[in-house]
């Protein structure tokens, strides 16, 4: 049996949205009275919302981990794996000490070192060598442990001829060459790593990654987040993946990639739809999106696009707010339509049965499959946000004269008339 | 048994909060290394692709006080104690240089450094530490000039018709020091601690030194200040640490053991502050920075 080296336990992180600076003081006070003064808990502390972009939350405050558990063996290559806003980052931070957690705990027992950047704290005017010694002791080696490697990591670095050079002169992959070789030849019992890989040529790439292997191959712990599943696969023996600040699963690296791309590929493809808010007092039945009078989900640029949505009232409801999210693949929101902007109210007595009718008259987003989003509010509060209810297909309409594809990036199309 | 032998086995714990006064000294020790290189990067790298490089040292305080000597001596009058101008000048320069530049160097700490402070972990305090060393060395530099010019005025003071009378408490200068090193590190740790939420004291402190010069007597003696306001002057703790300097190399200016006294425990209790306030603000300050 391996013993753990690393442990979480109840870790959890707070992050305060929006400008620092206007109201923190307030806020900073109410905190320090309640805290100190009455000894009650952090207000702040249980308003948080799961830390998701795509929403705005009513809280300014968000989790960005929560209630994390986990723990974590010698000689484990642990690959992090999860969407972004899941607490990736915010865990390496953590481990790091970069930041201290809201509450929780971490142990861990052994030197561990992080690596979030390569180089961090070059000096431009200093020379390749006097930076790989500053370097090494911002990561925690004495001089006398840089000395003795100096050679060999000039050597891995490959950049012997310019070692006496400024750092300024170099090449942004020249500087990232001398950064990683400094940080290879760490010699901590737990390495956590970001992405780093992701930087230099490819053959330097081989080099690095060769040396993430023998790094493990020697029974050291490594922490890996990517969003490389190749390389999460290729390097690590168990896989973690979070969501929304919290392990959702632990298994082997193969294992978990393979349950975030099916879960991803799943809430994707319109078949689980994630529902936020779940308010009892109004059911959103069914959503159906019309071509002209047929039921469809792939239109033509240009056509008119109709939605239904079925509402149903369990409490009265003086006035819901709908808003419609558009999102293209990359997840990107491209147009977000609501009644507001139309003037118009909707509102329902108990009981009642509602289908709400949008008509697009003219759908011109660019060529492309777009995720739909519906959410529902009352008084600034989410009754209902479905996240990836279904998808639409857009193809190009005869309304675009042009033969080939849009340039890259464009998102929508904007109909023309000229004149000569 | 064994379980509980395991638990408590763990290198490094991390809570939330940490105790009030956890200067983590060990820790500092462990990276001493860095805190020599930080000292080095922060003594060369200033100077690379100049000219003239150190001696940018010496230039400054010179011609400070050879503008000093013409405007407030020559122009306004100022009275400098008996003591000649350049030489009384150049006293109250050297250590006033060492103050402002560890003051505002210390409080850009967190600002300055996020960079590194946000991809890496090493005791914060090494930062603030090596910019007080690293300024210490450029306090050297320009102390050995004041001395070359007091060795001046005090063999060629028999024909001048200025006699200097240094004295035992010349014994005192590193202990001034270490007051001025002491007060300059805890309120620029105060400061720093504060920049990271509320910018408004970067802009306050860059005009609070200068003003703060006029308030203290780099430029003036206390003998010549007027009654009313000598005790808000002497409230100032680096009030006595520069009448202490020229009574000891000169011996007018005033010396007291009880304003020497208030220096050091307005130090020791401002670096205690410091100290509290830094720590609180190391741990969290990414997230507000």
């Amino acid at each position: 049996m391996s013993k753990p080296v690393i442990k979480l336990e109840n870790l959890s992180k707070q992050y305060r949205l929006g400008t620092i600076g206007t109201g923190t003081i307030a806020h900073d006070l109410n905190r320090w009275w309640q805290t100190k003064v009455f000894k009650r808990e952090d207000p702040y502390l249980k308003v948080g919302d799961t830390n998701d972009r795509s929403h705005k939350g009513d809280s300014e405050y968000v989790w960005a981990l929560r209630n994390l558990n986990l723990e974590i063996e010698e000689g484990d290559v642990i690959g992090i794996i999860g969407r972004n806003g899941a607490g990736k980052s915010t865990l390496l931070k953590l481990l790091s000490k970069i930041t201290s957690p809201t509450t929780g705990s971490i142990k861990i027992k052994g030197r561990l070192a992080s690596l979030l950047e390569v180089g961090t704290g070059f000096h431009p005017e200093l020379t390749g060598r006097e930076n790989i010694y500053l370097n090494g002791a911002i990561l925690g080696m004495t001089k006398a442990e840089v000395t003795s490697k100096l050679e060999e990591i000039i050597e891995f670095s490959g950049c012997a001829r310019y070692i006496d050079t400024p750092v300024k002169r170099y090449s942004s992959g020249m500087t990232v060459r001398v950064g990683f070789a400094v940080a290879a030849f760490l010699e901590p019992e737990i390495l956590v790593v970001d992405e780093v890989l992701a930087v230099g040529d490819a053959e330097f790439q081989k080099k690095a990654i060769g040396k993430m292997k023998s790094v493990s191959q020697e029974g050291r712990t490594v922490l890996f987040v990517s969003h490389n599943m190749a390389s999460i696969k290729n390097l690590c023996s168990k896989g973690v993946l979070l969501s929304q600040g919290s392990v959702e699963f632990v298994g082997t690296a193969e294992e978990t990639v393979e349950y975030y791309l099916k879960q991803d590929a799943e809430a994707y493809k319109s078949g689980k739809v994630i529902d936020k808010g779940g308010s009892k007092d109004i059911e959103i039945l069914d959503y159906k999106t019309f071509r002209k009078d047929e039921e469809s989900r792939s239109f033509y640029t240009g056509d008119q696009l109709t939605l239904k949505i079925e509402l149903k009232f369990n409490e009265f409801i003086g006035s819901v707010d709908m808003g419609i999210n558009f999102n293209n693949a990359n997840h990107e929101l491209i147009t977000h339509i609501t009644n507001l902007d139309e003037h118009v109210s909707i509102s329902g007595n108990k009981g009642d049965s509602k289908t709400v009718t949008i008509v697009i008259d003219s759908i011109n987003l660019a060529p492309d499959s777009y995720r739909i989003d519906i959410g529902l509010m009352a008084d600034g509060k989410p009754l209902h946000i479905l996240e990836n209810c279904f998808e639409i297909d857009i193809q190009k309409g005869p309304n675009i004269g042009r033969l080939g594809v849009f340039p890259k990036h464009v998102k929508v199309f904007t109909p023309t008339k000229w004149q000569f | 048994m064994q379980d509980s032998l395991q638990e408590d086995d763990w290198t490094i714990e991390i809570y939330p909060k940490s105790k009030l006064l956890d200067l983590n000294l060990k820790e500092v020790w462990k990276y001493r290394d860095l805190l020599v290189l930080f000292v080095r990067r922060d003594f060369v790298a200033v100077y690379k692709q100049t000219v003239l490089g150190p001696l940018w040292f010496i230039i400054q305080p010179i011609f400070t006080a050879i503008v000093q000597l013409f405007v407030f001596t020559n122009i306004a009058k100022l009275s400098t104690d008996g003591i000649p101008p350049l030489l009384f000048y150049m006293s109250g320069n050297v250590m006033w240089a060492y103050f402002s530049g560890c003051l505002s160097l210390t409080a850009n700490t967190f600002r300055g450094n996020v960079g590194i402070f946000g991809k890496v972990y090493f005791p914060r305090l090494i930062t603030p530490l090596s910019l007080i060393i690293s300024q210490l060395l450029k306090f050297l530099v320009q102390f050995v000039l004041f001395l070359v010019v007091w060795f001046y005025f005090y063999f060629d003071g028999s024909s001048s018709g200025i006699a200097l009378h240094p004295n035992w408490s010349i014994i005192l200068v590193p202990l001034l020091v270490v007051i001025m090193a002491g007060l300059a590190l805890g309120s620029g740790m105060i400061i720093s601690a504060l920049t990271t939420k509320y910018r408004d004291f970067t802009f306050l402190l860059s005009f609070a030194i200068q003003l703060l010069m006029y308030g203290t007597v780099v430029i003036y003696p206390l003998s010549s200040a007027p009654e009313q306001y000598r005790s808000l002057i002497l409230a100032n703790p680096m009030t006595p640490l520069i009448e202490t300097l020229r009574y000891a190399f000169t011996g007018s200016g005033s010396f007291d053991w009880m304003y020497l006294g208030y220096s050091f425990s307005f130090m020791i209790i401002i670096l205690t502050i410091g100290v509290i306030v830094f720590n609180r603000v190391e741990k969290t300050f990414m997230d507000t920075v």
